[in-house]
């Protein structure tokens, strides 16, 4: 290698030499990932067929699946499961999150559609729109949950008060506290903070659609509803889907907004503030990684059905 | 006619206008109540209503506070300068070097920055503590590579690969090894792309709750979200509401500004890490 003429007369080719350098360029980084994700995430799976608590993390005996399920007959014969999968607690999380994701990322779709279609138009002060838009995405998660938990406070938040003048509202909702409303909060909260994000991406597929389309549309005299569901949709239609499923897999992994906006609320709680909670505050370490577990592998089901069955391309090389 | 375009034009900036004050509405009360306090706080008001700088006092004033912001100046700059080394090596070999399994490698990295945080909790939890750095920055700093890390690579390689081939060639039939090639001819090319990840990556450092929460234990050691987060009174009804938004305040206008002048960088960072073609 040293030598430049043995790499001249019947050394490794350019493209062996570039192949191998490549190689040491992408160990370094393989090996983070490996310390950060692969490593972690075996050690979690493992961690969820033991009895570790957070008090004593190598005390663990394996005793395989009893946290995701269990079977017991007592001596009267009754027989008694146990585990994740037969606890009310677990399943309703299941369901706060997906309630929660298919809602904000179905209103997240259609509000960043109008968005984006207001951006692709020529207007004076669309600047101002673009930078007044991406003031949401550019607040920290943590803060705009602050921000709205005080609009939304039931003694002196605005929201109660405009809603109260304008008479929507006969009296002040506790928004946050209340079971029935702290799930409309939560996706208020998160409506209002990722919108931006969708209204982005989408924009950037309507950017590719060629003007003369519309042009051509117009000279036909076809009304611009139909140009838009028949023309304009299917076009970005991939750029949708990627979009979709990013937020998609946000939303199934939420933590952060819900743990400061409601805590302890059970109609919020979703599964990964539930997994956390047994992690760390109520010791139940393993019985936390299986849930966590769990979340994983109906994320990876997820994403995976969604790819197949959408045939969405991530890379972008398909049309290349 | 023009009647139905009139109103139609009025329609479309009645839109633009409920957009813009959706958008911005939450801050701008932010920054109102961050200058009201004592009994000013707890009226409605739409407009500002005085200033008065003693929330901002009182927050400047407290020590925790200040570290805070230096834990998360610290822990959001390194994870971006460890990221963008590993990042730039290794999206030049996936970008403009052929081999086996790439596209495989790409999707692998792509599903990383997909994980679900929680997942990967518990076996980084006694990571952490295995390598005795529970309650440090370098808990975060290693940690916040699991997202970092993927996203910068992958935005890289989309970047890099949209460069054309020309100008390497010429550096190969000079001689030119892999390393000078990436210092030499990719690295000043690589600039802008560098700074539009880099910033992603140092908002999403900066923002991130999870870890930080998990992996510190003392008020010293936490990042601004997680202090702000936990920031409460003794009760229910003594939450310091005025001292929580002009922490917010305090935080948020350096992102604002960053995000609004780089905001064409940004958008086109964001969209290639995902929509291109």
């Amino acid at each position: 290698m040293t030598d430049p003429i043995a790499g001249r007369s019947g050394g490794p080719s350019l493209r062996q030499r570039r192949q191998r350098a490549a190689f040491w360029f992408l160990a370094p980084m393989l090996f983070a990932l490996l310390c950060v994700a692969a490593w972690p995430l075996a050690r979690t799976i493992w961690f969820s067929l033991t009895n570790t608590t957070l008090s004593n993390l190598y005390g663990g005996e394996w005793i395989g699946f009893d946290n995701y399920l269990s079977m017991r007959t007592l001596s009267s014969g009754r027989v008694v499961w146990r585990g994740t999968l037969v606890d009310p607690a677990w399943w309703n999380a299941v369901w706060n999150t997906v309630r929660f994701s298919l809602i904000s990322v179905g209103f997240e779709t259609v509000l960043g559609l109008i968005v984006a279609l207001v951006l692709n138009a020529e207007f004076k002060g669309r600047a101002l729109v673009r930078a007044a838009i991406l003031i949401p995405w550019a607040i920290p998660t943590i803060v705009s949950a602050k921000m709205w938990a005080w609009m939304l406070n039931d003694q002196f938040g605005i929201l109660n008060d405009i809603l109260l003048r304008l008479g929507l509202i006969g009296e002040k909702i506790a928004w946050t506290a209340s079971t029935e409303t702290a799930m409309t909060a939560v996706l208020i909260v998160d409506i209002w903070k990722t919108t931006p994000f969708m209204a982005l991406l989408i924009l950037a597929g309507l950017q590719m659609v060629p003007r003369d389309i519309y042009e051509a549309a117009r000279i036909d005299g076809i009304h611009p509803v139909k140009v838009f569901f028949r023309v304009t949709l299917p076009l970005i239609k991939p750029a949708l889907m990627v979009a979709v499923i990013f937020r998609m897999l946000d939303a199934l992994r939420i933590f952060d907004l819900i743990y400061v906006l409601t805590p302890n609320s059970s109609a919020t709680k979703t599964m990964s503030v539930i997994s956390r909670e047994n992690m760390i505050d109520f010791d139940k370490f393993a019985y936390g990684a299986a849930q966590s577990t769990l979340l994983f592998a109906i994320i990876a089901v997820f994403v995976s059905a969604y790819i197949w069955l959408g045939r969405v391309d991530l890379g972008g090389e398909g049309s290349k | 006619m023009t009647r139905h375009k009139l109103l139609k034009r009025i329609g479309f900036y009645a839109l633009v206008a409920v957009i813009v004050v959706f958008s911005v509405f939450p801050f701008y009360y932010a920054v109102v109540t961050s200058f009201a306090s004592g009994t000013a706080l707890f009226r409605v008001n739409y407009l500002p209503s005085g200033f008065d700088l003693r929330n901002y006092q009182a927050v400047l004033g407290s020590k925790n506070f200040l570290y805070s912001i230096g834990n998360s100046l610290i822990i959001a700059t390194l994870t971006v300068g460890l990221s963008l080394f590993l990042g730039v090596t290794a999206s030049y070999a996936l970008a403009r070097v052929r081999f086996r399994g790439r596209g495989l490698l790409l999707m692998t990295i792509l599903a990383v920055s997909m994980f679900p945080q929680i997942a990967v909790l518990a076996g980084l939890f006694e990571l952490v503590r295995f390598l005795g750095i529970f309650n440090t920055h370098w808990a975060m700093i290693l940690s916040y590579t699991i997202f970092t890390l993927p996203f910068t690579v992958w935005v890289l390689t989309t970047f890099m690969r949209d460069l054309p081939v020309e100008i390497e060639e010429a550096a190969i039939v000079d001689g030119a090894s892999p390393w000078i090639i990436i210092t030499r001819v990719f690295l000043p090319l690589l600039w802008p792309a560098m700074v539009t990840t880099g910033l992603l990556a140092f908002i999403g450092a900066w923002n991130e709750f999870l870890f930080a929460l998990t992996f510190t234990s003392t008020e010293s050691m936490r990042t601004v979200p997680v202090a702000i987060g936990l920031l409460s009174g003794a009760s229910e009804q003594e939450i310091p509401w005025g001292p929580i938004m002009a922490a917010s305040v305090i935080v948020t206008v350096p992102l604002i500004v960053l995000v609004l002048i780089f905001q064409r960088k940004i958008v086109a960072g964001l969209t290639a890490g995902g929509v291109k073609g």
